[in-house]
């Protein structure tokens, strides 16, 4: 008991560090890229009042925003600031950036957790089909399927869901993550998913292709194994031993894959929510891209990252569930 | 090599078929490519100039992927826009490849605090998702075209890096490169006779295969308005104005296009499978 405490104070602790270090290289690597752009940040944050403020009064902002100071100086001072909690306001929202953040991405994170939710299963059950019966006409489709969605631009897929459903069946709404003309607090739990169902399928139709390959192909190795043909021999069926032996071997790299395709479900978010005029995270990140918001846009590539890295923690995590062989923190016990 | 003998005849005959088939294969997709890249030259601006009397027709024989809004001819423009992102592409994919290149052979040979360095960037570009980091890099470095092609250029190295890393790291531990290094080998000629040959298969492939990547990347930073700029025709643009008329039922500003820049990555992916398959010996010969 204490020996599995103390491994799981170790991952703990191993974890954090990981992610201390991870974070410091984000706000380096962003520090320098912003400080060496060309973007004049007193230009930035007054916009198109430029024209009216005097030079004196720009040295005096630039002076105020110690922009005067060397970089290491300024750059000290930005991550003091970035670990005390204050990230800045956004200019676009007017609002403080960790606000705009928090609730932007609960507007997204049921989005988002249907299309990772989807994309898992379906990819899984696809992958295992055309693996188990590798070679025949369903495995065709399937392969199909997944190289053409592999190749094929998510805002592109966005746009032809929408083609198809909202303006030629007229079955899900063109827009927003609400009908217009209604209250947000008088939107119903159906409105909300009414709403969100076609982003959620567009997002995750990109994710399974990945998956479903991937297990197909894990499928087929473990099929062509020895204890595979001792089983069969043995006149177990083949979904017997899909069931007790392909399922156990291919559902660790899975849940690998799975999780470390956050990243891409966060970047194609941007996309999607692009094409339904969503107004999630990934709206909020074009927004700030486009109008010069730099706060919010340096806030997004933290929470980002982060979320990534939450990503492939809850991978690690779920591995000695999975595989009671496995423990957390490594071997050494 | 050379021996012959009864059962080899077949086979020798199989073996022409496939390789010919992968030649024929490339062939067509290169073929494919230099068209689309060329077409803007051949066909010319007419298609670009508003028509008004021609406006928002259906795909037709005529006019194969339909007319805008202003009558405009949605074929050329789209083979415009497609031919502009291909450029684009192909430039930033091969900056990209050289730098992944570069940093994945110093990487491998130097080692140390080198490799270390490059192993660290390539963890914090993988940290992040790759359209945040593109959008981040293309803003910082001021938008527009110069702003797409940078960030698509400085983003897509990694994976080739590390590629030619463990290739490098593979090659410069087997036994043959010892035995060289035992026989007083100079580091230059171990990496001329060694390296290299084993080097640039991968390069080539992981060049072709860096393309569509890099094209899609494109378009999307278009897409969603940081990229190029909107007068000039790239095909995230035209992609992104036909959101505005889409509702009104035009579905081939949309649809159209799109099936163009699928065909477009398509080709670079069987491009790059069937290079692979000639270079790897495990199925060149088969």
């Amino acid at each position: 008991m204490d020996m599995q405490l103390r491994s799981v104070f170790t991952f703990v602790a191993r974890k954090l560090l990981r992610l201390g270090l991870l974070l410091l290289a984000v706000a380096i690597f962003t520090f320098v890229l912003l400080s060496l752009s060309p973007i004049d940040p007193v230009q930035a944050y007054i916009g198109a009042d430029m024209m009216q403020i005097s030079s004196e009064q720009r040295q005096l902002i630039a002076e105020r925003w110690g922009l005067d100071q060397p970089m290491i100086i300024r750059f000290w001072d930005w991550l003091g600031q970035l670990v005390q909690g204050n990230w800045g306001t956004s200019m676009v929202f007017n609002q403080p950036v960790s606000e705009v953040i928090a609730s932007r991405f609960w507007v997204s994170l049921p989005m988002l957790a249907i299309a990772w939710l989807l994309s898992g299963i379906l990819g899984l059950g696809l992958g295992i089909l055309s693996g188990a019966l590798a070679g025949s006409w369903i495995d065709r489709v399937v392969r199909l399927y997944a190289y053409t969605l592999a190749s094929s631009p998510t805002f592109w897929v966005a746009l032809l869901l929408l083609i198809v459903f909202s303006v030629a069946l007229r079955v899900t709404p063109i827009c927003c993550a609400a009908p217009p003309g209604i209250l947000a607090a008088d939107v119903t739990l159906w409105q909300h998913l009414h709403h969100l169902l076609l982003p959620a399928i567009a997002l995750s139709i990109i994710g399974i292709a990945n998956i479903a390959l991937h297990t197909r192909q894990k499928l087929i190795d473990v099929l062509h194994s020895d204890y595979i043909l001792f089983a069969r021999a043995q006149g177990e069926s083949l979904w017997g031993v899909v069931r007790h032996h392909g399922f156990r071997n291919l559902i660790l790299p899975a849940l690998t894959l799975q999780f470390a395709s956050l990243s891409e479900l966060f970047g194609g978010s941007v996309l999607v929510e692009q094409v339904f005029a969503y107004p999630g995270l990934g709206a909020a990140t074009v927004q700030a891209a486009l109008r010069s918001d730099v706060p919010l846009l340096v806030g997004i590539v933290f929470f980002s990252a982060l979320f990534v890295y939450t990503g492939n923690t809850l991978a690690d995590l779920t591995y000695p569930i999975v595989d009671p062989r496995i423990r957390l923190g490594g071997w050494q016990t | 090599m050379t021996v012959t003998s009864p059962i080899s005849k077949p086979m020798q005959r199989f073996r022409s078929n496939r390789r010919q088939r992968i030649l024929w294969g490339i062939a067509w997709c290169a073929l494919l490519l230099v068209a689309m890249i060329l077409s803007p030259w051949v066909i010319g601006d007419d298609g670009l100039s508003p028509v008004l009397v021609q406006r928002n027709q259906p795909p037709s024989l005529v006019h194969a992927f339909g007319t805008d809004w202003l009558g405009r001819d949605m074929l050329s423009r789209s083979l415009h826009g497609m031919s502009l992102s291909l450029r684009i592409g192909l430039l930033a994919a091969g900056i990209s490849a050289l730098i992944g290149t570069g940093l994945g052979l110093a990487a491998g040979t130097l080692g140390g605090w080198v490799d270390a360095v490059v192993t660290w960037i390539i963890d914090v570009f993988f940290s992040l998702p790759h359209l945040v980091l593109l959008i981040l890099i293309a803003f910082a470095v001021g938008g527009g075209t110069t702003g797409v092609i940078i960030a698509v250029a400085v983003t897509h190295w990694t994976s080739l890096a590390r590629v030619i890393r463990a290739e490098v790291l593979q090659v410069n531990s087997s036994d043959y490169v010892r035995l060289s290094y035992r026989f007083g080998r100079s580091p230059i000629w171990i990496a001329r006779h060694h390296m290299v040959p084993h080097v640039i298969p991968q390069l080539l492939v992981g060049l072709i295969l860096l393309f569509p990547h890099a094209i899609l990347h494109e378009a999307a930073l278009s897409f969603i308005g940081i990229g190029l700029s909107p007068h000039i025709p790239a095909i995230g643009i035209i992609l992104a104005e036909s959101m505005r008329h889409l509702s009104t039922g035009y579905w081939w500003l949309g649809v159209m296009p799109g099936l163009l820049l699928l065909l477009s990555v398509k080709a670079f992916d069987w491009l790059g499978e069937n290079v692979r398959s000639l270079l790897d010996p495990k199925t060149s010969q088969g």
